[in-house]
């Protein structure tokens, strides 16, 4: 399949390509077919900077499985540290 | 028999006056013969979508692939861009045809054209494939496991991916259509739905579809390929396009 389905959200921080690092504005999230991962489909996520064009950007292509063992992780963390 | 082919970049001009990158492949040969438009797949101008052009050539076809994502800018990596149009709603289907329409007309100025042409696509191209045989002057049109034909809508993300199911009527050539029977994007009965609009509509076309295949299959650098329905698929293009492209 194909999905298609798409979030887009704005985000603040950065990230780390190979041209080193980028100060990131916004993020895609997706699943659908991966460029590079072996599997049907991935969580795909875009951290990119726009303004600076469209190769200021880090991806990711993330196994159904693995995209929801990290996620739950950032929230725990997050989670975590908000009690500490 | 000369087997010799060229690939090679082109610009073409689009609708809107913008400089359209191309990837045409070519038999070697000075003989009279029909041309493929290919269109690519939401992931972009890729190699995969080169492999088939080439392909395309080697079978004996003029080919070519307009990169749909030519004016994010020249030397962006195709995933690149890719991502940039994600996030930016996608391509609207008037400048996609706008650009296709250029690449039918390049392929029949060619010395070598016999003045017919077949679009095909796979994916978001099978889609607008289907789109083609609906609006433009061409003379076979083969669609891939194209999603959003039917269906209830568009992501509202990608508003751009509206059904064109309703266009059935205004199918202007042959259609070849390559289906999974696991994919869920055409699911199943969104298939039955487009060939019974075209039944209905009185419309020259043949489906094809395949168990233990899904979406991709035709995509050897993916785990979705299936070999037994790639190679059957190949066989009925080039069955199909063979007696369409007939000079």
């Amino acid at each position: 399949m194909c999905t298609y389905v798409t979030e887009t959200l704005p985000v603040t921080g950065s990230a780390k390509g190979p041209t080193g690092w980028i100060r990131v504005t916004d993020a895609s999230v997706y699943y659908d077919h991966p460029v590079h991962a072996t599997a049907d489909h991935t969580l795909n996520i875009d951290l990119r900077r726009p303004a600076d064009g469209p190769a200021a950007r880090v991806g990711v292509e993330l196994t159904a499985e693995s995209a929801r063992s990290l996620a739950e992780s950032i929230l725990r963390v997050l989670d975590e540290a908000a009690r500490a | 028999m000369d087997t010799s082919i060229c690939a090679q970049t082109v610009y073409l001009t689009g609708p809107d006056g913008a400089e359209i990158e191309a990837y045409l492949a070519r038999p070697q040969e000075q003989t009279a013969r029909g041309g493929m438009v290919f269109i690519h797949h939401l992931p972009g101008y890729d190699r995969e979508t080169k492999e088939f052009v080439r392909r395309a050539a080697d079978a004996g076809y003029d080919a070519v692939c307009p990169n749909l994502y030519s004016r994010v800018g020249r030397d962006v990596a195709p995933d690149d861009a890719a991502a940039k149009v994600r996030a930016d709603g996608g391509v609207r289907d008037e400048q996609v045809m706008g650009d296709v329409r250029a690449a039918v007309e390049h392929l029949r100025s060619l010395p070598t054209s016999n003045g017919k042409v077949a679009v095909i696509g796979h994916c978001s191209g099978g889609r607008q494939t289907f789109l083609a045989a609906a609006t433009l002057p061409i003379d076979a049109a083969i669609v891939c496991y194209g999603g959003m034909i039917a269906g209830d809508g568009p992501p509202p993300q990608l508003p751009s991916m509206v059904p064109l199911v309703d266009r059935a009527g205004d199918v202007s050539c042959p259609v070849l259509g390559l289906f999974g029977n696991d994919d869920q994007f055409p699911t199943p009965a969104q298939v039955d739905e487009i060939d019974k609009a075209l039944t209905d509509a009185g419309k020259v076309h043949e489906f094809h579809r395949y168990d233990g295949a899904g979406h991709a299959f035709f995509s050897p650098d993916r785990t979705a390929y299936r070999v037994e329905a790639a190679l059957d698929g190949w066989e009925r293009i080039w069955s199909f396009v063979g007696t369409h492209l007939k000079g």
